[in-house]
């Protein structure tokens, strides 16, 4: 039953790959990759790091928010090859010997998810904005994590369990 | 025994969650697994004249392009295609001909070794349609709608709408005070973060294992094997965590289907992401409109509603759910009638979200009452406990309990709703006009047959599964609290299996009533558990239970009690040794008598402030309180989490959502979720949650009625009614954006 229709001979061919190497929480993690392979793609489907979630592959949502060199971006819009040598830390490196990170700690006393898709990308994110330093205020967190949608409407719990974490920091 | 019911527990699944240990739908390997890229029809109604698929297949690394023209076999019949949420009607059958019923419609998977090169490769694949004319425009069909007819026949008898009762039209003709209205609520798509996907395990020997997102595990499993004809013991269908659903979920989607023709084409495994924008022919709730007239009596007492509704769906079935029934039911009248009229359109079928029918129906019957309690120079509050009824309307018979009034009381004093001054454009804060909008929430508590098995072992600790979801609603933690409390054990000695078809019976994981079924389910099987342990307690040389009988033990602190005397017990694993057991494992199925005698309601009293810039016509909500009476609440936490949820899309509702076609092309001009807005953080403010206690010893064993719908109801009217009040602008087309309020 099994077929195919491969062509004998492929006229199109797919895009040469580039060897790269990504620090992916702390490990290296050398793979190679096609140009059109955002960093969101090489973790879930290249490193099987599927923490990181694709809710829109268009920057629109946030749930595939990773740090960058410590800064919050959007991996789906990010190219992996544009990412050498970079330090990224996912969801996985969050916990730390199995004690969980501050933010990750506070999202479960809070109940800041329900289906905890957005959740992984909320934490990031949140990591990303402790460290910027600019949110002072429930307003300015709001604001500031607006980038990350969650559709099960946990922001007031979201927004709580950030303001606990930064008084931990 | 009641240690953890009732109790702000964490979710037992929240470290998956918070570490990215839980996996979803498209997270699953396998050896060789390949990716599928979705074509989708570019028109809106026609046929498929010719796939090309030539320039995608001399693409590298591409393995097949799979159609109508070349696919495997496929049942023909529309009962094969029927899941057992399904409308009246002929269900889509995804890549089964080449007609085309609705722009966006999946036309061919093009299947590649990596997701890139099958995306880039679906790119290429080019189509010839013969293209008829469509029409996706509810206000052009209306004349044309179909009228729905009361009905004593189910599904017709619970959707369809409720029998009249009086003469509303005299009513209405001869009543004082009356106030005459259209609403409008447009196309909503649910957006779960999670995109569709499944996984397909191709296991050898015709076997699979799918990894699907869906909110009903043996649903999809027995429409994969009708579809496809296939041996039950050969499709198990797994969703152990689900990116969100909204009712999306309900019914099995295409990218199932797509997945497992190509799994068995190619032999292989195979996974098929579906794009957002591709998740917009998924189902979404029915654009509506909406006609109240209510005649009132000076003094506030209702004298006729009636209630038009005219709902959309596609040409091949009819999705409607009793959206005017509602306004009957509510408040006391002696005259209401209702038309429900259907609209066929070239789109997809609509389908349940997130509180089908009340989401909406409330939302114009609320928007209506407030309207009326102006014209009677009432306060709106004060209109609704004059019309307050303590029997179903509809049915004229008593609620096993209601507790809409403590509702009504605790909200308003939360809210300091007294300090409201009645006059429109009356309250501000510096640039802002101050709004205050108040309405009233309903919704169904339904339970549903379902099976529950546990397996206890020697060293106290047990195993409960259920082939459930969990889509985010909590439902792993209150079945571990459930179970905690009816086997007498420590929460950590549970393990809760779910979403997996194989495991013991569940429907779908909607309408609020997995948290009822499933609660009792595990009652009615600890019950057995226990009669099983008192057997072996009583076989015990000298044992203190040897005079209990079975009603009279429970189960606590690792123990069975006798309940008449406290002193008298004996541990399970005391039990369970001497009976040289290892194990005690009971499946028992639980379902629920209903003699019809009495009304199943949630209810909820809505209170919201908005601040509009008067210059920009900017609107926050800022405040809400929703007090909400639902029977017992397993866990404040989570349940706290649901309706707060429910609140934020209400605000979406009110403020934000909506699908916009462009009916030259039939087609969703906004498919992404930035042009189709849900409200982000920043639109959120302060919600307080207020559960009103309400004992119901009649409903089920454990008093319980289920929470994910009923947060949402009653809140676009209540934001609509402050916005009002704010305002003096009476906006009747959601979602109410600042031009509306510029017009």
């Amino acid at each position: 039953m099994a077929r195919a229709r491969t062509v004998a001979r492929p006229t199109i061919p797919a895009p040469e790959k580039t060897s790269i190497v990504l620090v992916v929480n702390g490990a290296e993690r050398p793979l190679k990759v096609a140009p059109w392979t955002t960093l969101l793609d090489a973790l879930r489907d290249y490193l099987d790091l599927t923490g990181t979630k694709k809710g829109c592959d268009h920057g629109q949502c946030g749930a595939c928010t990773v740090l960058v060199d410590g800064r919050r971006i959007n991996s789906c819009l990010t190219l992996a090859v544009t990412k050498d040598g970079a330090h990224v830390t996912t969801i996985e490196g969050l916990a730390k010997d199995g004690t969980l990170h501050p933010l990750q700690q506070a999202f479960i006393d809070h109940d800041a998810f329900q289906c905890g898709y957005c959740t992984p990308g909320q934490i990031c994110s949140a990591v990303g904005l402790i460290a910027e330093g600019k949110a002072k205020t429930v307003d300015e967190i709001r604001e500031l994590m607006s980038g990350n949608i969650c559709r099960c409407g946990a922001y007031p719990n979201i927004v709580a369990a950030i303001e606990q974490a930064m008084g931990q920091s | 025994m009641q240690k953890y019911i009732g109790t702000p527990t964490s979710r037992i699944d929240g470290r998956a969650k918070v570490t990215g240990e839980a996996k979803y739908a498209a997270e699953f390997n396998a050896p060789g697994l390949v990716h599928g890229s979705v074509v989708t029809s570019s028109i809106a109604k026609g046929r498929i004249v010719r796939i090309d698929a030539s320039d995608a297949l001399r693409v590298a690394g591409v393995i097949d392009v799979l159609s109508h023209e070349n696919r495997l076999p496929m049942a023909s019949t529309d009962s094969a295609y029927k899941d057992e949420t399904a409308p009246k009607g002929s269900p889509f059958r995804p890549l089964y001909e080449d007609r085309i019923m609705f722009s966006g419609q999946p036309i061919a998977l093009v299947v590649a070794e990596e997701p890139e090169i099958a995306r880039f490769a679906a790119s290429l694949v080019r189509v010839e349609y013969d293209e008829e004319a469509h029409v996706t425009d509810v206000f052009r069909r209306r004349d044309e709608a179909v009228s729905l007819e009361p009905s004593t026949k189910p599904p017709e008898s619970i959707f369809g709408p409720p029998k009249p009762r009086g003469s509303a039209e005299k009513a209405f003709a001869s009543a004082e005070v009356r106030h005459a209205g259209e609403y409008y609520v447009p196309i909503e798509h649910h957006n779960p973060m999670e995109l569709y996907a499944s996984t397909v395990v191709w296991e050898g020997d015709g076997k699979l294992t799918i990894y699907d997102k869906t909110q009903g595990v043996q649903n999809v499993q027995r429409y994969v094997c009708g579809v496809f004809d296939m041996k039950p013991d050969d499709v198990r269908v797994m969703s152990a965590y689900m990116g969100g659903g909204f009712g999306s979920g309900l019914r099995p989607q295409y990218e199932v289907v797509l997945a497992v023709l190509a799994a068995q084409a190619l032999e292989r495994s195979v996974r098929v992401v579906l794009t957002r924008q591709q998740m917009y022919v998924l189902g979404y709730r029915p654009a509506m409109i909406q006609r109240i007239e209510l005649g009132a009596r000076p003094g506030g007492t209702l004298e006729a509603i009636t209630h038009e509704a005219i709902t959309v769906t596609s040409q091949y079935e009819d999705f409607y759910r009793q959206e005017s029934g509602w306004s009957g039911l509510l408040y006391t009248c002696a005259n209401a009638k209702y038309v429900h009229k259907l609209v066929r359109l070239d789109l997809p079928t609509s389908c349940d979200m997130r509180c089908p029918s009340a989401a909406t129906g409330v939302y114009a019957l609320e928007c209506a009452m407030d309207e009326l309690a102006v014209a009677l120079k009432l306060d709106p509050l004060e209109l609704r406990l004059r019309c307050y009824s303590d029997r179903d309307q509809n049915t004229n018979r008593p609620y096993s309990s209601k507790s809409l009034r403590a509702c009504y009381h605790q909200g308003a004093e939360a809210f300091g709703w007294d300090k409201r001054s009645p006059e429109p454009r009356s309250m501000r804060d510096g640039n802002e006009l101050v709004g205050w909008g108040m309405a009233t929430g309903i919704w169904e508590a339904l339970q549903v047959p379902i099976a529950v098995r546990i397996v206890l072992s020697a060293n106290g600790h047990a195993e409960v599964s259920c082939a459930t979801s969990d889509i985010g609603t909590g439902t792993y933690t209150i079945m571990a609290q459930v179970a905690a409390d009816m086997l007498g054990l420590p929460m950590e000695n549970i393990t809760i299996k779910l979403g997996d078809s194989t495991l013991p019976q569940s429907p779908v994981e909607g309408g609020s009533w997995i948290a009822a079924s499933v609660s009792n389910g595990i009652a009615t099987t600890a019950d057995a558990i226990r009669g099983e342990l008192l057997r072996l307690a009583k076989q015990m040389p000298n044992s203190p239970l040897a005079d209990a009988g079975p009603d009279e033990v429970a189960l606590a602190d690792g123990k069975l009690v006798s309940t008449p005397d406290a002193s008298r017990a004996v541990s399970i694993v005391d039990a369970m040794r001497h009976g040289a057991v290892d194990r005690i494992e009971q499946e028992k199925s639980t379902t629920f008598a209903d003699d019809g005698s009495k009304g199943h309601n949630t209810h909820s009293a809505v209170f919201t402030e908005v601040k509009v810039d008067e210059q920009l016509g900017v609107i926050r909500v800022t405040r809400v309180v929703n007090a909400v009476a639902a029977g017992r609440i397993l866990n404040i936490k989570t349940a706290r989490s649901q309706i707060m949820g429910s609140v934020v899309w209400g605000i979406g509702m009110a403020l934000h959502e909506e699908t916009l076609l462009d009916h030259t092309f039939g087609r969703v001009m906004n498919a992404n979720i930035a042009e189709y807005q849900v409200p982000v953080n920043a639109d959120v403010h302060d919600i307080k949650v207020i559960f009103v206690d309400e004992p119901d010893a009649t409903i089920n064993r454990l008093g319980i009625k289920g929470l994910g719908e009923i947060g949402i109801v009653g809140v676009a009217a209540a934001v609509a009614n402050a916005i009002y009040h704010a305002t003096g602008k009476r906006v009747r087309d959601l979602p109410i954006t600042l031009d509306k309020l510029q017009r």
